[in-house]
């Protein structure tokens, strides 16, 4: 089901505005936030997020994934967004949904709120910066366009960025450069979910199976 | 050849072009990896060399980044043995 929650929102008269989430929500006491991958690595694990959602319902638990402002369907402008301001609106969401817990997928683990809880495949903010960045100077070349690195880095800096389709602002750069994974969260090895990490896919996919096993451990982690 | 380097492509191959790993187990050096494999585009080339540095422990520099580079999978696994000689 999707439901709204109010996200802090500096710019709005009432300081907050709606955004989306997929809940499965049934009142029940095991409440699980889900942090999302970031950029393109969010598209890719979507369905298998949502996947382990409907797993986890079976068992009896809860679960929200949450929009981040600026993405999916939230009509905040990407380009004002910060790892600062997600790190506050997942905080915001936790609290709305009376999280217990929390599921950090990937760069999901940069603005994972204070809440005991997994993550999975995470990643510090400047590797996943510089596949965006590689990405990009690849495509350049491919164009007849020369660019590097650096000199994109020194101008996302200043007036932000076009990376992967994703309009980042200075701000969210700056903080990718500097962002490490919450320590506080226990660490799921991917291979432990018996297979390759669907986010390293070129195209959107799912594993039932992966999900089950994911959902499984998180069962077994979290006595009823 | 060396074994380990070649079975830890085919493995990262597989892995990110969400290829049967029976197809990637048959490449040999002439096949064709950049522009004869739909599944591999920019963004998957830019995944490719950021998990074959993360798992070979070797940070490739864009500027070795050509058509050559990807041009054939026997390229492609040279440059990596080429690299973990020289460590």
């Amino acid at each position: 089901m999707i439901v709204g929650w109010p996200c802090p929102d500096a710019a709005a008269p009432a300081g907050t505005r709606d955004e989306w989430a997929l809940v499965f929500d049934r009142g029940r006491a095991r409440r699980v936030l889900i942090a999302p991958a970031l950029f393109d690595e969010h598209n890719r694990l979507r369905r298998f997020a949502a996947e382990t959602m409907r797993r986890l319902d079976e068992a009896g638990i809860d679960t929200m994934l949450p929009d981040l402002p600026g993405t999916n369907e939230s009509l905040a402008p990407l380009d004002q967004q910060s790892l600062g301001g997600w790190r506050m609106a997942m905080a915001a969401a936790g609290r709305h949904f009376a999280a217990t817990h929390v599921l950090a997928l990937r760069g999901g683990s940069l603005i994972a709120p204070d809440l005991p809880g997994w993550s999975l495949g995470a990643i510090a903010g400047t590797s996943l910066l510089r596949q965006l960045l590689r990405a990009r100077v690849l495509a350049a070349r491919e164009a007849g366009r020369e660019e590097t690195q650096e000199a994109l880095l020194e101008m996302g800096r200043k007036a932000g960025l076009d990376l992967a389709g994703y309009r980042l602002g200075p701000n969210l750069i700056d903080d990718l450069q500097h962002a490490v994974p919450a320590p506080h969260l226990i660490t799921i090895a991917q291979a432990d979910l018996g297979g390759a990490g669907l986010w390293l896919r070129a195209e959107p996919g799912e594993s039932p199976e992966q999900s089950a096993a994911l959902a499984r451990r998180i069962v077994q982690d979290t006595p009823a | 050849m060396s074994t380990s380097a070649d079975q830890t492509l085919r493995q990262i191959l597989a892995d990110v072009l969400g290829l049967d790993p029976a197809r990637v187990a048959r490449f040999d050096r002439d096949t064709g990896l950049f522009g004869h494999l739909p599944e591999l585009d920019s963004m998957s080339v830019a995944g490719l060399l950021t998990e074959i540095e993360d798992r070979l422990g070797f940070i490739i520099d864009d500027d070795d980044v050509d058509g050559e580079l990807l041009e054939t999978y026997g390229s492609l696994l040279a440059f990596i043995e080429a690299r973990l000689a020289s460590a």
